[in-house]
């Protein structure tokens, strides 16, 4: 995984509440057997309308996302998180995550930002006109007008994301504890 | 051990910390691992290329469920029939290739037990009670039914819980939905987890684990627990969870995967020291009274869109949240309907029933009793009955169900995941309405354009027969 200090650029002012992942992939692009080209299918629904955001001129190459409440809710498929790689996408900016799409955005190097509604209303109306930045390490948004917000994130996924770590592998590292527990369970109960 | 009052959640939690780390996020041990055709291929591949072994391939178990046609899967000579679709043919051979290459245990496309993960697992006594379960599928949480942690997973965890048998977690809140009292007639599992979702909302339980307790759930059937903890992720909580009783246990003994013998004393003495102990506190507390839950569906693109049968399409103003009434009005547009309108006057071309949700041999005897002696009317274009799993459609065939779906007009299918979502031959065509016993009504769920109402089976067969929406507490009895 590459790691993760700053993301800027342009960002697509989505705003919408509640965007499952059905709309972020819808269903019939899930066949594929690998990670890759998932782009093309990503927000059909959305890209099908005339003038919406991603494919307006205005935000070509952008490589942050802003969305509102519940963003990535409804079905695991972790095709929401590798289709907006594809797109390009670094960071997610929303008042609140699904949990899994959380955690699926995360395994495959994407920050999502967690900020109140007022600070993601203020930056969709900066990113009509204007980059804005995230810098992970001290845990800020920022625009070119001297906005400032300060967002929270798990300690270790900021320790992964900033060094790209890859998760199993340092989990194998932990194999004498798994084994260990093994055995208990083996001891305390047979029957699984 | 410590003395403070736990949850059920706390208890399986506990049982399976295998290292806690300062942070509070543990090292959590997974004891059962589905596994289906459409979100294993890259979780495999990526421990193929990193040179990784599968840890315990003793307890995973594979079936392909989601997109598999349900028409016949063998011909007259008893060869299989082959998928058209070209990447649904690749994405099951990929799974038929991979789980002997890993040492899975497989349930293939044609085996009688093939099925829906989600029933398949239950059905075979691989999922159990106390036992952490994942899949890489949100309803996943139905096995909570069985009072199982279970939760569904993206394909980097699977390849996780592949390569380690275990997942790095952040401990959930948790939350207690209390429902007490008598339900009223027609009522079942399906209208009380919809009314649920309508009142803690759609985001309501994110970050929660949700316990169900209170009589309603008690005597309840493991079919209906099943049921109510498969929504539990509609209402945004990863999982539900509901405390083994007596009632489990029955449901658990004697099937193939379960504990047996000696096992079996050993692990019904454990399932009784976890239900929640006296004392034990949630994080939050919703409590609801049986007798305000009506037979009801959905009117929108969001499960917790939810109206008794005996309402109306609500007008988007209603809503105190300003987001909220646009997103009221644009499912509003999509489905096609003007606020006011009698929800029973609403026609349907489509009728499903089946999905995890509700295909499970109680579901389909529900759906059998208000079909008996009627016919699908004439403006349903589509009547589709998909039993959860092969198991189950031997049973009903035995009870002579299918005979009454088939003289009604129902289609008699096989095994899958079917209309539930657009992933295999099965859909709801652009522009038409379909009263579906399925989990989630968002747009394009059940094929591009297609629009959902969600149902109870009972409910559903009810809209079949008379081909618009309708309280089946209101159908006369057939002599
Ligand atoms: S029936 Fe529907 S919800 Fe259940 S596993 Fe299949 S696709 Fe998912």
């Amino acid at each position: 995984m590459k790691p993760i200090r700053e993301v800027e650029g342009r960002a697509i002012p989505l705003g919408l509440k509640n965007v499952d992942t059905d709309v972020i992939i819808p269903a019939q692009y899930l066949k594929t057997i690998t990670r890759k080209g998932l782009g093309r299918g990503a927000f059909e629904t959305i890209r099908a309308q005339p003038g919406n955001v991603f494919d307006d001129p205005e935000y070509k190459g952008a490589n942050i996302l802003i969305a509102g409440d519940n963003f990535g809710c409804g079905s695991s498929r972790e095709h929401a998180a590798w289709a907006l790689g594809d797109l390009g996408i670094d960071a997610v900016i929303a008042p609140s995550f699904s949990d899994i799409f959380s955690g699926n955005a995360f395994k495959n190097g994407i920050l999502t930002v967690v900020l109140p509604q007022e600070a993601v209303d203020r930056l969709l109306e900066v990113a009509k006109t204007h980059p804005i930045g995230i810098d992970l390490e001290n845990q800020t948004v920022t625009t070119p007008f001297q906005d400032r917000f300060r967002f929270e994130i798990d300690p270790f996924r900021k320790h992964c994301l900033l060094n790209g770590l890859d998760e199993v592998g340092m989990t194998l590292a932990q194999d004498a504890a798994i084994s260990t527990f093994e055995g208990r369970m083996a001891a305390d109960r047979p029957w699984l | 051990m410590s003395s403070k009052p736990r949850t059920l959640y706390e208890k399986i939690w506990d049982a399976h910390v295998v290292e806690r780390r300062d942070d509070g996020t543990c090292l959590i041990y997974i004891d059962r691992h589905l596994v289906h055709e459409v979100t294993s291929p890259q979780a495999f591949e990526a421990l193929r290329v990193a040179g990784r072994k599968l840890r315990r391939p003793d307890l995973t178990l594979a079936v392909p469920d989601h997109n598999l046609p349900t028409t016949a899967r063998l011909d007259a000579d008893g060869r299989r029939v082959p998928i058209a679709d070209r990447e649904s043919a690749d994405q099951l051979a990929t799974l038929e290739r991979n789980a002997p290459e890993f040492g899975v245990r497989y349930i293939d496309a044609v085996a009688p037990e093939q099925g829906i993960v989600h029933v398949v697992g239950p059905e075979q006594g691989f999922s159990q009670p106390g036992t952490t379960i994942v899949c890489g599928d949100s309803h996943t949480a139905a096995h909570g039914g069985l009072g199982a942690l279970a939760f569904g997973i993206g394909t980097s965890e699977i390849e996780h819980v592949m390569a380690t048998q275990t997942l790095l977690l952040a401990p959930s809140k948790t939350m207690e939905v209390r429902v007490e009292g008598t339900l009223g007639a027609g009522v079942t599992p399906k209208d009380v987890i919809l009314h649920v979702i309508g009142v803690i909302g759609a985001a309501g339980g994110t970050g929660y684990v949700i316990e169900y307790t209170g009589n309603v759930f008690r005597e309840m059937s493991v079919e209906g627990r099943l049921t109510v903890c498969n929504m539990s992720i509609e209402g945004g909580a990863r999982a539900g969870l509901i405390a083994p009783d007596e009632t489990t246990f029955a449901y658990m003994q004697g099937r193939p995967m379960a504990p047996a013998g000696a096992d079996w004393d050993k692990a019904i003495a454990w399932w009784r020291t976890l239900p929640t102990d006296p004392g034990a506190t949630y994080d939050k507390v919703v409590i609801i009274d049986a007798a305000d839950i009506a037979p009801c569906l959905t009117w929108g693109t969001s499960p917790e869109d939810v109206v008794p049968i005996t309402g109306v399409v609500p007008d988007p103003m209603s809503f105190a949240d300003p987001s909220k009434q646009v997103a009221a009005q644009k499912s509003l547009d999509y489905m096609g309907l003007t606020p006011g309108t009698r929800m029973q006057d609403v026609p349907v071309e489509n009728i499903f029933i089946g999905s995890c949700t509700n295909s499970r041999i109680e579901d389909l005897r529900a759906a059998a009793a208000v079909v008996k002696g009627r016919k699908v009317a004439a403006n349903v274009r589509q009547a589709l009955i998909v039993p959860g799993s092969g198991l189950v459609k031997r049973q009903a065939e035995e009870e002579g169900l299918d005979r009454i779906f088939v003289e009604a007009g129902f289609e008699w299918r096989e095994p899958g995941c079917s209309m539930c979502l657009a992933m295999n031959p099965d859909k709801v065509p652009a522009g038409e309405r379909c009263a579906s016993t399925s989990n989630r009504n968002f747009v394009g769920r059940q094929g591009p354009g297609a629009r959902t109402h969600l149902v109870s089976p009972a409910m559903a067969a009810a809209a079949a027969v008379t081909g618009h929406l309708t309280d089946v507490r209101e159908l006369e009895p057939v002599a």
